[in-house]
């Protein structure tokens, strides 16, 4: 008999990396070496970056709208700082607990979430990530409470290098830790997992039809996404060497989905785009003027929403496809 | 008993300013984080009037309800009309915009400082009865806000304008067929939801404060309401009001170390047992 096999060409194609990427891939490297002296601010870069793209994973590629996302950004910092505050510095080992927090509570509430539409989701996600800020807002003994969670001191990384006080350190982590998560998220998104979570966001009634078990694969998800916001969070507290309040904030979770849709959702480059145009133009403007920064920051967004829906990636897709058009011809 | 009268009366204040959320959010089906900004816009036209021109008290609330829908219909018929066809994360993304752009714009004119506002003589003091101290102007919040409740409605269910309404939301194509103006009724709802909501923010100044962050401070509760109280319904806003006012003031009265902890953890369980809200109706999408 004759079983008709799918061409699975393109998909496979979609996987393999592109040389674009690559070079992507040496910004950070350029960075270093261009920028010497703002390490700190790439650092901080590259945590927004790896928080985006957790947001990334769960709304751009699954659909899940959360307006309380930094609630796992939170958890993984306060993790991360708890233990190395309590004398257990050493980072991986910080990463690794962070993350194992975050996907407990992200795998628990998956289930809060899960149920009703997206006005009760973007409630729920936003309640919980309220009543988690509450508690360490209240716990001033454990979290510190609004002066932020201090005496955070770490062990050099793999016993061999020091965190300085240059960032050099610091950088490297993170950017390393961001290079191996974002493979993963690679992977994923390419796998018939990710297939299937594109699926349930475009079409959330025929998928079932097809054998994929929706509520499980969105709570995987959210999970995953739990667990990145929490390494995020984690690497927010070991490089700072401080934990602030405002981690768990609503204009946190906010500002996230601005920056992500700013680069452009459902694409992970647009995570990443995002937060590196976010966070410059945030240091630039906002030296020139804080207020104002605001006002365009809300500006920007209306204008995003009016006109540019799929942000700066997808800006670049219909200016290739363009491109290719015009060399046809 | 006074914790209780106390928490009615922030209920009741609750459900004034989100019940124009309740308008626009449940009966037009767009979700509207900036109600918090038209509410602020009410605010600051209520204390700029009375200090900077003398209005009386009684006078400003209606000017600030105008005025405010006045903003509302502008924003409504420039930019809000082109978003009531999309999804519900960009309709959301919009709105967050337009909450920063208003809090700048507040910081810009009015500075960071809490607004002060000394309230008419006739409205302060208190009532005393054996076991209840009522303050006079919570009394009139709640005198205001079941008015408002029963008036809200009549007009929803009970005049050809609420048919209408209900009509353009649950079925734009058939409402157009059948010759009623959808974009004038939205525009005329809309105006009045942000009516509403400047009134609300006008009213609490003298409990909640009024500085730049107010959009973000109380966006929450605002969303807290509607969601509880499920969309679209103004007797739930005012029920999931009544309920949240009585549990925060509850709350931080008897747990002050608990804090507005209470708040979100009861919405959390009341969206988690009932997710279309307490008096929900069918999900219009």
């Amino acid at each position: 008999m004759n079983v008709p096999t799918l061409d699975l060409t393109p998909l496979r194609r979609a996987d393999r990396w592109h040389p674009a990427e690559w070079v992507f891939w040496l910004l950070p490297v350029a960075a270093y070496f261009i920028f010497p002296n703002n390490l700190v601010l790439l650092t901080q870069i590259t945590i927004t970056a790896l928080f985006c793209l957790s947001l990334d994973l769960i709304l751009g590629y699954a659909g899940i709208v959360s307006l309380g996302h930094a609630a796992f950004f939170g958890i993984g910092a306060y993790a991360a700082g708890l233990l190395s505050a309590h004398g257990f510095g050493d980072p991986l080992m910080g990463l690794v607990v962070a993350a194992l927090v975050s996907a407990l509570v992200g795998y628990l509430t998956s289930f809060l979430v899960l149920r009703g539409a997206d006005l009760t989701r973007l409630m729920v996600t936003l309640g919980v990530s309220m009543m988690l800020y509450e508690i360490a807002n209240k716990l001033t003994f454990i979290t510190g409470g609004v002066d932020g969670l201090q005496g955070i001191e770490m062990k050099p990384l793999f016993g061999q290098f020091e965190f300085d006080l240059y960032g050099k350190t610091a950088y490297w982590y993170a950017v390393a830790v961001l290079f191996v998560l974002f493979w993963v998220a690679r992977r994923l998104v390419h796998s018939p997992f990710g297939l299937s979570l594109k699926g349930i966001r475009l079409n959330v009634g025929r998928m079932p039809a097809i054998g994929a078990p929706v509520n499980a694969r969105l709570s995987a998800v959210y999970t995953i996404g739990a667990i990145y916001a929490g390494v995020a969070g984690a690497l927010l507290a070991q490089t700072t060497q401080f934990v602030a309040l405002d981690v768990l904030s609503f204009n946190r979770s906010a500002e996230l989905m601005l920056i992500l849709v700013l680069g452009g959702s459902g694409s992970l480059y647009g995570a990443l785009v995002g937060a590196i145009l976010f966070m410059a133009a945030h240091h630039l403007l906002s030296d020139i003027n804080p207020e104002y920064w605001q006002f365009w920051l809300g500006a920007l967004l209306i204008l995003i929403v009016l006109f540019a829906r799929d942000g700066v990636m997808g800006a670049l897709r219909r200016l290739r496809t363009a491109l290719g058009k015009g060399s046809k011809k | 008993m006074t914790v209780i009268f106390d928490g009615i009366a922030s209920g009741m204040l609750l459900f004034l300013i989100s019940v124009g959320l309740s308008v626009t959010l449940g009966l037009m089906n767009f979700i509207n984080l900036a109600h918090g900004a038209f509410a602020m816009v009410g605010g600051y036209v209520c204390v700029s009037l009375l200090n900077k021109m003398g209005v009386p008290f009684l006078a400003a609330l209606p000017l600030a309800a105008l005025a405010t829908a006045a903003v509302g219909v502008v924003l409504e018929r420039t930019l809000y009309c082109r978003l009531y066809a999309a999804t519900h994360l960009d309709q959301v993304l919009f709105s967050i915009g337009l909450v920063f752009m208003s809090i700048a714009t507040a910081h810009y004119f009015f500075g960071a400082q809490q607004q002060p506002l000394t309230l008419p003589d006739f409205l302060q003091g208190q009532i005393n009865l054996p076991g209840l101290d009522m303050g006079i102007y919570r009394l009139f919040l709640i005198v205001l806000g079941l008015a408002i409740a029963f008036g809200l409605q009549r007009l929803v269910s009970g005049t050809r304008f609420g048919a209408r309404l209900r009509a353009s939301v649950d079925n734009p194509r058939a409402a157009r067929g059948v010759g009623i103006n959808v974009e004038r009724i939205f525009t005329l709802t809309f105006a009045l939801g942000s009516a509403l909501a400047g009134l609300g923010g006008a009213l609490g100044v003298e409990m909640l404060g009024l500085d730049p962050g107010f959009p973000v401070k109380y966006i929450v509760y605002f969303l807290i309401v509607v969601a509880v109280g499920g969309s679209g319904s103004i007797t739930g806003s005012l029920v999931a009001a009544l309920i949240l006012g009585v549990a925060d003031v509850a709350g931080k009265y008897y747990l002050p170390q608990v804090g507005a902890f209470v708040i979100y953890a009861i919405m959390v369980l009341m969206l988690i047992v009932r997710p279309q809200g307490l008096f929900g109706r069918r999900l219009a999408r």
